[in-house]
C-alpha cells in the first residue's frame, strides 16, 4: 500500500521500558541514525541508579528522549510527541509528560495482570481504548505485540524464547526508523560488530530491526510516514557526541597541545566513570590512568604526577569533591597544575546519582579551608565539553593552579551533533618548565671582605604577568626544592609563619586567580534588538533551555538578552558592566540560587533566581514564562506567550 | 573467554636501576638543606636524618633524581632538611603522592617519610594499597608509639592502657603491629630497625633502596618529650641482648646471651600447636630444630609468625631486621610497560592520531 508522507520540522521521541529492556541502546542508535541523516538533535537519557531495579516497577523504568529537527535546536524538548512504552510501568511513569495528541506505541506483550499490578494499575488501560472512560483518550495509542512479532521473526535462529524476546528493542527501533525515514546502515553495521562473536544473537537483532521496519511499511496500522529534513549546519565534519566522551577527547587534546603526558587518578563514581573508561583506552597518547583505592588517593597521585611534570587530572562527582577538598587546598598552596573534573549529580550526600543538578558551584568556589581560590569553568553543551577541557588545561598549566571543571549528568550522558574541530586550530599550551636558577643572592662580606653572590632557585618567585611560579620538575639539576602545605615565604618558598608574609601570600594567591580574567575574551551578549531590559544569565548545561526560553519570548514579540558564563571564577572583566546595563537580571539554575548569590555578592545586583532541583534539565516553556513575567515587570507591559506555546520550535 | 591479559613484565631489577647515577663522589653535606632543623633536643629523628644524609651519597644517584615525600607529623618535616626534591604534603596521603610520582617517572628514586599516626591511622588505607600494588618506593615509618606534633595523644601503636592527654583512664585501643600489617598487605619488602643503631639502620636502608617495589621499613624512634623510654629495653646494653631478636637471612634465629660461637641462649622454633613460632632455650632443643630465617620465602606466613613475637605492650622483646624480601612485579613498571606497548602499536604524529581519534565513529560532512 502507498503511505502518505508528512513533513515535520521537529519531533521528540521518548523510548521507555524496563531498565533491562535496552532502551538506552535503542535511543542511542536512533540518535546516531538521525545524526548521520543530518538533523540537529539533543538527547536526554534518564535511568535509575540501580543496575537492575526490580523488574516491571515504576522505579525500574529507564528512558531515552531524543529531540531532532530540521533547524538548530537547543534542548531535548519539554514534552515528547511520541512515547514508545515497552511495559505498563513505562507507560504509567511517562504519561504525565505527554501533551494532548501525543502518539503512544505500546508493547502489549507485557501487559499481564502481574505487570499491571506492579505498575499500580487496577485494570488494563488498553482494554478501554475508545471507550467513554478511556484513560488514554487524549492520545493516539497503537497497541502492538512487539515482543510476539519479534519472537516470530527470529525463530529461525533457534534462540530460547527469552533471548529471542530480548531483540524486541530492535524491532521497536526498526519500526520508528521506518516512521521517520531514518537511514539504517549504521545500525546494521553496529549490530554486526557488537554481536560479532555470537552469530545467532547478531542475526536475530538485525532481523528484528529489519522486521520492525518492514512491519511499519506493510501494516495498515500506520498510514503516515514522517519526514524531517536535515538541518542547515555550518560546513564541517560532524559526529554525534556525549559530554563525557567530548570531555575525554578534550583532555587527550590538552595533552597533545601541551606536550605533557596525562595522569588521571580517579575512583569510579556515577556519572563520571565514563571518562576513566575512555581515557584508559588512550595509553598510546601517553595517558596513564590510575584507579585509586579511594577519591583522596586519586587526586593525591595526580598531584604527585603534576609535581613530576605530567598533567595531573582527577575526575569525580560531588561526593568525591567533598573527599578531595584537602588535596585541592594542597594544590592551591603548592601551586601545581591540576584538573579537577566534577560531573555534578543531584545532592546532598549520595543524592540522585544518575540525575543532573548544578548544585556544586559554591562547593567548587568555597569548599576548602582557608582562603583557597580555585578557577572554575563550565561547559554549556555536550560538544562544548571538549573546548572546556582544553581551556581548563590552559589555565591550569599557565597559572600553575588547580582548575575545577563543572560538568553535570545531563551534559555527561546527553549528546548533540558536534562539529569536529581541526586540531591544528587548537591553542598550544607551553608548560615552560624551569631549567635555570632564578635568583642572585648577595651576601655581605664580613670585616671588609668583598660581597659574595650565589645563584639560587626560588620556587615562589613569580612571573610578573601571570603571577605564576616556576614549575621545576625532579631531574632538573640545581633546582632541588621542597614544597608543601605549610605557608611559604614570598619568593624563596621556605616555611614562614610571619604575619605580614601570610597576609601577602593569601592576597597573592587570590591575585593570581583574579589575573586569569586578563586572558579571557569579552562576553558575548545575545541581545538581537538591543532593546531588552531583562538579561538572563546562566552557566553550564542550562544554556540550551535558557536559549530556547529566550527564543520563545522573542518569537512572541518581546525583548530579552542572554549571556552565558563559561568562566565562573574569576568572572570575566566585563560582566559587571553588562549586568548594570539591564533593569532586571534573571538567573535560572538547577540549584537554589548559587550563581545568584555570587553575582549579588560581587556586583550588588538584585538578581532574580529561577530555581528547580528536579534532577532533570530546566524546561524551555517554564523558562519562557519566567522570562515573560520579568519582562512584563521591567517594561510595565502585559506579556502573553500563548500564541507561541503551541508551535514553539525550540 | 579469558578476562585477563597476560601482563608484560620488564624483568627483575634493582629499585634504583633506572635512576641516573652521579659521576663524582657525593658528601652528606650536599644532601643537607639550608633549613634549620627544628625537632626537640634528643629526638630520635635527628639520628635518622644523619643516617640518611650519610647513606644517600653511598647510593651514588644524581641528587636531582631523588624525591622525598611526607605527610604530617614530626617526622614529616624530614624533606625540608634534605637538599633533594621534596614534598611535605597532607596528613596520611604521602603514599598516594609517591604513587603518582613513581608511576609518572621511572628515573626517580622515591622515598616516603611517615610516622605511626600518619601511616597507620589517617593514612592506613593508602599504606596498605601501596604495599599491595608494590609501587617502587621506600617507606620509612618512624614509630614512636605516640602523637608528638599534636602534643601527646596515644597513637595506633601505643600500648593498651596507655595514659595520655586523651586517655586519662588509659587507652582501650588495641595497637597495630606495623610489620604484621605490612606483611598482611603482602608487602614485598618488610623490615624493622632502630634509630640509635646507625649501622643496622644504614644496612636496612641500603637493602630497601635496592629492592624494586614498595620497601617498608619500620624505625623504632624515641620521642623524649611524650613517650621517653619506650624503647629502652632494646637500647639498654644490659637488656638489649634479650630484647632484640635479630633476623639475618639464612641464619638460625637466636638471641640472648651469646656463647663463643655467637649462638644465643634463646632461639625460635616452630610451634606446631599454634602454627606459629615460639621462643625456647637453645639448650633444650636440637640445633637443627632452630628456625632458620628465610626472608625470600614467597609465603609470608612464617615472617608473619615471627612478627607476632613483638610485644604489644611495653616493648621488652622485638624481632629486628629484614622480615621479608621477595620479588614481585611492580605497579609502576607494569603501567609504563602497557603505555609503551600501546605507543609502539600506534606510531605516528600525535596531532594526526588525535585528528583520527576525534573523527572516529559515525561522521557526516556538510559542505
Amino acid at each position: 500500500m502507498s503511505k502518505q508522507v508528512k513533513q515535520l520540522d521537529r519531533v521528540i521521541i521518548r523510548f521507555a521500558g524496563d531498565s533491562g529492556d535496552g532502551m538506552q541502546l535503542t535511543g542511542d542508535r536512533f540518535t546516531q541514525e538521525s545524526a548521520v541523516f543530518g538533523n540537529d538533535l539533543v538527547t536526554l537519557p534518564n535511568f535509575p541508579a540501580e543496575i537492575r531495579a526490580p523488574q516491571g516497577t515504576l522505579p525500574g523504568v529507564s528512558s531515552f528522549q531524543v529531540h531532532f529537527a530540521d533547524h538548530d535546536i537547543l534542548t531535548a524538548g519539554d514534552a515528547p510527541d511520541v512515547l514508545v512504552a515497552m511495559n505498563p510501568a513505562a507507560l504509567r511513569a511517562n504519561l504525565g509528560d505527554l501533551p494532548k495528541g501525543a502518539q503512544i506505541i505500546v508493547d502489549t506483550h507485557d501487559f499481564t495482570a502481574r505487570n499491571l499490578t506492579k505498575a499500580g494499575y487496577d485494570t488494563n488501560p488498553l482494554d478501554f481504548l475508545g471507550d467513554a472512560n478511556d484513560a488514554l483518550g487524549e492520545f493516539s495509542v497503537f497497541p502492538l505485540d512487539l515482543t510476539g512479532m519479534t519472537v516470530e521473526a527470529v525463530k529461525e535462529f533457534g534462540l530460547s524464547r527469552k533471548d529471542a524476546a530480548r531483540a524486541k528493542n530492535m524491532f521497536a527501533l526498526g519500526l520508528l526508523s521506518w516512521m521517520y525515514g531514518r537511514p539504517t546502515e549504521s545500525t546494521t553495521a553496529f549490530l554486526s560488530k557488537r554481536f560479532a562473536k555470537v552469530p545467532a544473537i547478531r542475526d536475530a537483532n538485525i532481523t528484528a530491526f529489519k522486521s520492525g521496519w518492514n512491519f511499519g511499511e506493510t501494516t495498515e496500522t500506520f498510514v503516515v510516514q514522517y519526514e524531517i529534513k536535515p538541518a542547515p549546519m555550518a560546513p564541517g565534519t560532524y559526529r554525534n557526541i556525549t559530554g563525557n566522551l567530548a570531555l575525554s577527547y578534550g583532555l587527550v587534546a590538552a595533552g597533545v597541545q601541551s606536550g605533557l603526558p596525562l595522569f588521571l587518578g580517579s575512583y569510579p563514581i556515577t556519572p563520571a566513570s565514563d571518562i576513566l573508561h575512555e581515557l584508559s583506552k588512550h595509553k598510546s597518547f601517553g595517558v596513564t590512568t590510575f584507579q585509586a583505592e579511594d577519591e583522596i588517593s586519586g587526586i593525591g597521585a595526580a598531584i604527585g604526577a603534576s609535581f613530576s611534570g605530567q598533567l595531573g587530572i582527577t575526575t569525580t562527582s560531588g561526593p568525591g569533591i567533598a573527599l578531595k577538598g584537602e588535596f585541592i587546598g594542597l594544590a592551591v598552596m603548592t601551586e601545581l597544575p591540576l584538573l579537577v573534573i566534577n560531573v555534578q549529580r543531584g545532592g546532598p550526600s549520595t543524592g540522585l546519582p544518575t540525575k543532573t543538578e548544578q548544585s556544586d558551584l559554591l562547593q567548587a568556589m568555597y569548599g576548602r579551608n582557608g582562603e583557597a581560590p580555585v578557577p572554575i569553568i563550565a561547559p554549556q553543551s555536550p560538544g562544548d565539553c571538549f573546548d572546556a577541557a582544553v581551556e581548563a588545561a590552559r589555565i591550569a598549566i599557565t597559572y600553575r593552579t588547580p582548575v575545577m571543571l563543572l560538568s553535570d549528568g545531563y551534559l555527561a550522558n546527553g549528546s548533540e551533533p558536534w562539529r569536529i574541530p581541526d586540531i591544528e586550530d587548537l591553542p598550544t599550551i607551553d608548560p615552560k618548565f624551569a631549567t635555570e636558577r632564578n635568583k642572585t643572592v648577595t651576601k655581605k662580606g664580613k670585616d671588609g671582605a668583598e660581597d659574595t653572590t650565589t645563584e639560587e632557585f626560588w620556587p615562589y618567585l613569580r612571573d610578573e604577568e601571570t603571577l605564576a611560579r616556576p614549575w621545576a620538575i625532579p631531574g632538573t639539576p640545581g633546582l632541588e626544592h621542597r614544597i608543601g602545605g605549610l605557608e611559604k615565604g614570598d619568593g624563596h618558598g621556605n616555611i614562614s609563619y610571619e604575619p605580614a608574609n601570610h597576609d601577602l601570600m593569601v592576597r597573592t594567591r587570590q591575585a593570581k586567580v583574579d589575573r586569569i580574567a586578563e586572558s579571557l575574551p569579552p562576553l558575548q551578549v545575545d541581545d538581537p534588538t538591543g532593546e531588552a531590559k531583562v538579561l538572563v544569565i546562566g552557566w553550564g548545561s542550562t544554556y540550551g533551555p535558557i536559549g530556547a526560553g529566550c527564543r520563545r519570548v522573542r518569537k512572541a514579540g518581546y525583548h530579552v538578552a542572554q549571556v552565558h558564563l563559561r568562566h565562573l571564577n574569576p568572572f570575566p572583566k566585563d560582566l559587571g558592566e553588562i549586568l548594570a546595563r539591564y533593569d532586571k537580571v534573571l538567573v535560572p539554575e538547577m540549584n537554589l540560587g548559587q550563581l545568584s548569590l555570587l553575582l549579588r555578592g560581587k556586583y550588588l545586583v538584585d538578581a532574580v533566581g529561577y530555581n528547580m532541583v528536579r534532577g532533570l534539565p530546566l524546561k524551555a516553556a517554564d523558562l519562557a514564562d519566567a522570562i515573560g513575567a520579568l519582562v512584563a515587570d521591567a517594561e510595565g507591559i502585559t506579556v502573553d506567550l500563548t500564541p507561541i506555546a503551541e508551535e514553539a520550535s525550540s | 573467554m579469558s578476562t585477563t591479559e597476560k601482563l608484560p613484565f620488564p624483568g627483575l631489577r634493582s629499585g634504583v636501576d633506572l635512576v641516573p647515577t652521579n659521576d663524582t663522589p657525593q658528601t652528606g653535606k650536599e644532601y643537607t638543606s639550608d633549613q634549620e632543623v627544628r625537632w626537640c633536643p634528643g629526638c630520635g629523628d635527628y639520628a635518622v636524618l644523619k643516617a640518611v644524609q650519610g647513606f644517600l651519597p653511598q647510593l651514588g644517584l644524581r641528587r636531582e633524581n631523588i624525591v622525598f615525600v611526607s605527610g604530617i607529623g614530626c617526622s614529616s618535616r624530614f624533606p625540608y632538611y634534605l637538599d633533594t626534591y621534596g614534598m611535605h604534603s597532607i596528613h596520611g596521603r604521602a603514599p598516594s603522592i609517591a604513587t603518582g610520582i613513581a608511576t609518572a617517572r621511572e628515573d626517580l628514586s622515591v622515598w616516603v617519610v611517615t610516622g605511626d599516626g600518619d601511616a597507620l591511622s589517617i593514612g592506613g588505607n593508602h599504606l596498605i594499597h601501596a604495599l599491595r600494588r608494590n609501587v617502587n618506593m621506600t617507606i620509612l615509618l618512624f614509630n614512636n608509639r605516640i602523637y608528638g606534633l599534636t602534643k601527646g595523644q596515644y597513637s595506633p601503636t601505643s600500648e593498651a592502657g596507655k595514659i595520655t592527654k586523651s586517655t586519662p583512664m588509659g587507652s582501650v585501643d588495641h595497637p597495630f603491629n606495623p610489620v604484621s600489617l605490612a606483611l598482611g598487605a603482602e608487602g614485598s619488602f618488610v623490615a624493622r630497625t632502630i634509630d640509635s643503631d646507625r649501622k643496622h639502620l644504614t644496612a636496612v636502608l641500603s637493602a630497601a633502596a635496592a629492592h624494586r617495589g614498595t620497601s617498608f621499613v619500620e624505625i623504632y624512634q624515641n620521642c623524649p618529650i611524650f613517650n621517653d623510654g619506650a624503647f629502652d629495653a632494646i637500647k639498654d646494653n644490659d637488656t638489649k641482648a634479650d630484647a632484640i631478636i635479630p633476623l639475618e637471612h639464612g641464619k638460625a634465629i637466636t638471641f640472648g646471651t651469646r656463647d663463643d660461637e655467637g649462638h644465643g641462649a634463646k632461639g625460635l622454633i616452630r610451634d606446631h600447636e599454634t602454627g606459629g613460632v615460639k621462643v625456647v632455650l637453645t639448650a633444650d632443643v636440637a640445633p637443627d630444630a632452630l628456625l632458620v630465617h628465610d626472608a625470600h620465602n614467597p609465603d609470608p606466613s612464617t615472617a608473619f609468625a615471627i612478627s607476632r613475637l613483638t610485644d604489644s605492650g611495653y616493648l621488652n622483646q622485638s624481632p629486628i631486621g629484614i622480615f621479608r624480601q621477595v620479588e614481585r612485579p611492580t605497579y609502576d613498571d607494569q603501567t609504563r610497560a602497557q603505555i609503551s606497548s600501546a605507543k609502539d602499536a600506534a606510531p605516528g604524529d600525535p596531532t594526526e592520531r588525535l585528528t583520527a581519534l576525534v573523527n572516529g565513529g559515525d561522521t557526516w560532512t556538510i559542505v
